[in-house]
């Protein structure tokens, strides 16, 4: 530091240019590494660490009670003949295989429409946007509500007034999962239309006119022209609604507090099963063979993106 | 209300008729979006008694229910607890990911990709997957239960890291080279010179952070455990619990939650929508 001030004062003679050269190039490079310091410490310490970490007590009996043992691949084996954890592996792919078309479908029509519009745009756009800035734990608890069973429940009053049959809802089986399923599009389903939006928005017009010249009908240029351009947006979208249906958590939890992830295990997804193996029974060495277990699947969905973004 | 209507009569002239349809069911599904909201906040007005009647009007609004919640201070204590890691977690994103974006963006040297690439490869782990090491780790060093517990595992992130580099990298290097001919040194080209050039980027990614903490839920559940350093939501979630089937109460919980984001949202709609989109497309 000081060398290289020394020779920026000395206002550099035609002789020392070369040297006064490197001595701004070292000089900048000490400040890259100076401004990374600390992040490089922090991703090291707070990100690689725990990771490796994660991987290493998934092959351990670590209880928080006795120090960790070695067991190889018991946890693994554990959780594969694990009936529920294939009855929780199949509830996660429920909300994927459900929660993303649907929430896709949905933001992509309105998103189409809502571009169009242009009277009173902005305010129907936030009514659209707000339900995304909610809490999802709080607004869990207002839809929990809704699903409540006559006198207190909104839909079951509705269906009630519609001469309908009331539905038990977050109290059966078969009806829980995708009642809690709604609450999870819902809170999404803004983040997507505005993104779908920006896509759209991206798009140039001039093929829009190029395409009215030629004579192309509504239909043929939506399926002809904005789909296909709006691929990269599409893509991002379903991967991202795919890694939040697979990590679903929040709803869930304060939606079945009374049997969390009931009635039965029938609403209970990955990340519960993992909250409850580590943090209600503390067997941390099971629980961690299961976070690599989600990894594995999440790391999957976006392989798959990237593959499909090559192939464009 | 005058250049809504002259606005309609413009677009009339353009567009067909089709397009009134087309208005009145984006009206109608929009009101259905914010239904939940409108009786989370109806019901939060009514008394015990009349939780049973659903119009969404109170009949006889009242605020006791406000009041009932907020004396005893909890919620109070909650909210402080929210904001403050919010807003720390933010400044802290902010400062490093903008500063590690400029680097990676700006300065030549051997490195530089393989530091880029180490931080992107943190966005495929999963937060779940490193709760368990994180809650070791906190025990060990006294951090369960703790302000620091709560906020150090966002205090940067590899996806503003991203962000702000993709901004940087717009930049001309000219500004840069003008500064450093002015004799700044590269801490003040950086944040006197190069941050007031992304301040689009600087705004979406503090709604993000700030959206993304206080709306957190999983990690301050597993990290707190005294009431008196629950954040909002976990706070709202045990309130909710002790309430059993005390619904007017929950609703009001839910909805003291809910306010600051909404009013965060209606004086700055306009950034809040443009930093969504802006993080969309870069992101």
């Amino acid at each position: 530091m000081a060398a290289s001030a020394q020779s920026t004062s000395a206002g550099a003679t035609r002789k020392g240019r070369s040297g006064f050269r490197l001595t701004l190039h070292g000089r900048k490079v000490l400040w890259a590494w100076t401004f990374l310091a600390l992040p490089i410490v922090f991703y090291c310490w707070i990100r690689f660490y725990p990771t490796l970490s994660a991987f290493w007590m998934s092959f351990t009996d670590w209880d928080l009670l006795r120090p960790a043992n070695f067991v190889g691949l018991a946890n693994y084996q554990k959780l594969f003949a694990d009936p529920n954890f294939w009855k929780v592996f199949r509830n996660t792919f429920t909300y994927l295989i459900i929660g993303t078309p649907v929430s896709l479908v949905l933001s992509f029509v309105i998103a189409f429409y809502l571009d169009r519009v242009r009277f009173m745009h902005g305010f129907i756009r936030a009514l659209y946007f707000l339900p995304f800035l909610t809490t999802a734990a709080a607004m869990a608890w207002v839809w929990r509500w809704f699903y409540q069973p006559i006198p207190i429940g909104v839909f079951n009053d509705v269906l009630a007034s519609l001469g309908l049959p009331a539905q038990p809802f977050l109290r059966s089986t078969t009806q829980a999962l995708p009642s809690i399923l709604v609450t999870g599009i819902w809170a999404g389903l803004g983040f997507q239309i505005i993104i779908f939006m920006a896509g759209l928005r991206a798009i140039p017009s001039t093929y829009y006119e190029a395409a009215r010249v030629d004579g192309l009908g509504e239909w043929a240029i939506l399926t002809r022209i904005t789909l296909p351009l709006l691929k990269p947006t599409t893509v991002f979208l379903v991967v991202f609604s795919s890694i939040g249906f697979l990590r679903i958590f929040d709803q869930v939890y304060n939606m079945t507090t009374n049997d969390p992830g009931g009635p039965l295990n029938s609403t209970k997804p990955l990340v519960l099963m993992i909250y409850q193996t580590a943090f209600s029974s503390f067997q941390m060495g099971y629980a961690a063979a299961q976070t690599v277990v989600l990894f594995t699947i999440l790391l999957a969905v976006s392989l798959l993106q990237l593959w499909i973004m090559r192939k464009r | 209300m005058s250049t809504q209507a002259t606005e309609l009569r413009l677009n009339a002239s353009r567009i067909r008729p089709g397009l009134i349809i087309t208005w009145t069911l984006l009206f109608i599904g929009g009101l259905i979006m914010v239904t939940p909201l409108l009786y989370m906040f109806s019901t939060s007005l009514k008394s015990a008694g009349q939780v049973y009647d659903l119009r969404l009007i109170p009949a006889a609004p009242t605020f006791d229910n406000y009041i009932k919640v907020l004396s005893d201070g909890r919620f109070a204590r909650w909210f402080f607890n929210s904001a403050l890691v919010a807003i720390t977690v933010t400044l802290s994103n902010v400062f490093f990911d903008s500063l590690v974006g400029y680097t990676l963006a700006k300065f030549q040297f051997r490195g530089r990709q393989l530091v880029f690439i180490a931080i992107l490869s943190t966005l495929m782990i999963p937060t779940e997957m490193l709760v368990i090491p994180w809650y070791l780790m906190s025990s060990q060093l006294g951090w369960l239960d703790s302000y620091w517990g709560i906020m150090f595992p966002g205090m940067m992130t590899a996806f503003g890291t991203f962000l702000m580099k993709q901004f940087f990298e717009g930049v001309p290097d000219d500004f840069l080279e003008a500064a450093r001919v002015d004799g700044l040194n590269e801490f003040t080209i950086w944040w006197k010179v190069a941050m007031p050039l992304v301040t689009p980027a600087i705004s979406a990614l503090a709604i993000f952070t700030f959206l993304g903490n206080w709306t957190a839920f999983f990690w301050p559940l597993i990290v707190t455990t005294s009431r008196e350093l629950y954040t909002l939501p976990v706070g709202l979630s045990s309130f909710a619990v002790e309430q059993s089937i005390q619904w007017e109460m929950i609703m009001t919980g839910a909805a003291l939650a809910t306010i600051p984001t909404l009013l965060v949202f209606l004086f700055f709609q306009r950034y809040i929508v443009r930093g969504v989109m802006l993080a969309g497309l870069k992101g």
